[in-house]
């Protein structure tokens, strides 16, 4: 069965007269590598230049913030138990009633680790949150030599609170609400 | 007098130094030259982060084997292991003692020639530095008590002996057209013709052979069996670290440098460039002696990318295969060109009596 077009027939005839000498076969190389000199180079610079990710990408987790800018995690700790490779910890606590503008439900994750090397970036745990509290974003674990700084805490994951002017989001009211708050 | 000779003697120390340093420079560029080669001819970017376009990646490349763990295995012969390296940097350098680098040009009144030493049998000098070159692998390779080393250092030395016997008989067929053994004489016998009288006219494949030859001797592929990485690990400087080893990699690119310029000097008219003496006769002669230097070197980095192209380009040949071309096909080739030379000679002399 031919599946392409492009499969060529192995050719094992034995070498004859010119051939022997190697001499057409080594021009015929030289020909090939000196066209490829002035192909356009497909590499992407990595750091200055970035390939944009595909819409459906899996990279590193956020934890979202709800449109008033409070957490939404409620350390119901779904996730960690879809998770495949145990890659999620967390450590509940309950909410004290001068932090509501900080946490949407009265129990919310104190502590909420990943670990990044554990991590198979599968995505179960962002289809398992009940709140919309985890998603996976489209940026990539970055490498590091020290093993410890892969377990992302609460500091790395949970989404940042930007300057409205900044922040191009469907929330962008809850932020800057947020934002005042925490300027005054 | 003695002024003449202490001024005489002051450009040739600056020379030795202008040609020792820009051979190791040039030796250096060419480590990069030969990685963004590769990278174009396979499509890629190559080395480009070290300073603008990666052209210090030489000077990085060299810190780093500075840096590196220097290791002498314990079972080696020390003396041996260190001269290794060593020698075949050495006769890597004193090769181009003996190469015109351009026509002599005037400083107050001082005729400077821009050759080193313009000895009478400089390529009898050149093919005996050549094969001393061997000497550094094979030392190398049997003072690390090391099958493989010395598994690369046997191929080596009988790789070099099969081609020199081609190149020196390649040589052979050369001078019986220049007559000749100095380098200085066989350079300036072809600025005849306006400066195009080459040697390569003669002697088209007198140069094939000798350019194959000068791949072999240089252990560039596709005949770098001595240090095949798939049988021999790393071949003659598998237990090599640290700046020895830097040593025998750029001893290689000083090699290749060093029979560029022999190949151009031989076959490619040196310094000589088309119209070379009607340039002359408008322009001011040490100006016209820069410009041939340049074009020399011009010459020098062609044949470094040939050398660089064939590399990226060619498998590497068996070991049969490459014995079976040496004795078989190339010295059978030289002795037959050698033959056509004496006849196309005969018959010149003959039709001009
Ligand atoms: S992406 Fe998958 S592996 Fe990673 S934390 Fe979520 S569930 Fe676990
Ligand atoms: S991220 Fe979602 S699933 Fe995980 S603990 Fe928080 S609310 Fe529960």
């Amino acid at each position: 069965m031919q599946l392409t077009n492009r499969s060529k027939k192995v050719d094992t005839h034995a070498l004859q007269g010119m051939e022997k000498t190697y001499l057409p076969g080594i021009l015929k190389g030289m020909a090939i590598t000196f066209k490829h000199m002035f192909k356009k180079v497909p590499t992407i610079r990595y750091p200055e230049v970035k390939k944009p990710f595909s819409s459906v990408w899996r990279g590193v987790h956020i934890l979202k913030r709800d449109e008033n800018g409070a957490e939404r995690c409620t350390a119901c700790g779904l996730c960690a138990l879809a998770c495949p490779a145990e890659a999620i910890t967390m450590e509940a606590a309950e909410r004290k009633p001068n932090e509501v503008g900080l946490y949407r439900e009265e129990k919310y994750a104190a502590k909420y680790e990943i670990n990044m090397l554990r991590c198979i970036f599968c995505g179960l745990c962002e289809e398992a949150c009940p709140k919309e509290a985890i998603f996976l974003s489209n940026s990539i674990a970055s490498a590091n030599y020290d093993r410890g700084t892969f377990i992302y805490g609460k500091d790395k994951l949970v989404e940042p609170v930007t300057p409205p002017s900044e922040h191009v989001n469907v929330f962008e009211e809850g932020y800057r609400k947020q934002w005042m708050k925490l300027k005054k | 007098m003695a002024a003449f000779f202490v001024s005489a003697l002051f450009f040739k120390i600056v020379l030795v130094v202008l040609v020792f340093t820009i051979t190791l420079v040039i030796a250096m560029y060419s480590t990069y030259g030969e990685r963004k080669i590769a990278a174009v001819m396979q499509d890629r970017v190559g080395p480009d982060r070290a300073g603008p376009w990666g052209i210090l990646q030489p000077l990085a490349d060299g810190g780093k084997f500075f840096m590196k763990e220097e290791i002498i295995p314990a079972t080696s012969n020390k003396f041996l292991f260190i001269l290794g390296p060593s020698l075949a940097m050495l006769t890597a350098l004193m090769t181009s003692a003996v190469i015109p680098w351009g026509p002599n040009i005037t400083i107050n009144g001082t005729l400077v020639p821009l050759q080193v030493a313009d000895i009478n049998v400089g390529i009898l000098y050149v093919l005996g530095i050549v094969s001393l070159g061997v000497y550094g692998v094979m030392i190398g390779g049997w003072a690390s008590n090391n099958k493989f080393s010395l598994l690369g250092a046997i191929r080596a030395s009988s790789q070099m002996i099969s081609y020199e016997l081609a190149m020196g008989l390649a040589i052979i067929a050369l001078l019986m057209v220049t007559g000749s053994l100095s380098l200085n004489h066989i350079v300036t016998q072809q600025s005849a013709w306006h400066g195009m009288r080459w040697n390569i006219i003669f002697q088209p494949l007198g140069f094939f052979l000798f350019i194959i030859c000068a791949f072999a001797e240089t252990n560039r592929a596709p005949f770098d069996l001595p240090e095949c990485e798939t049988e021999l690990i790393g071949g003659y400087h598998t237990e090599y670290s640290s700046m020895k080893l830097g040593m025998y990699l750029f001893s290689e690119y000083i090699n290749m440098f060093v029979s560029s310029a022999i190949m151009a000097t031989l076959y490619f008219g040196g310094y000589n460039f088309p119209y070379i003496d009607k340039l002359a006769e408008v322009m001011n002669a040490n100006l016209v002696s820069l410009i041939a230097v340049g074009v020399f070197f011009a010459k020098i980095f062609i044949f470094i990318f040939i050398f660089m192209w064939v590399r990226w380009t060619l498998p590497r040949f068996r070991y049969d295969q490459l014995m079976r071309l040496g004795w078989q096909v190339l010295i059978p080739l030289s002795i037959l060109n050698i033959v056509l030379t004496g006849g196309g000679i005969l018959f010149i002399q003959n039709l001009f009596k």
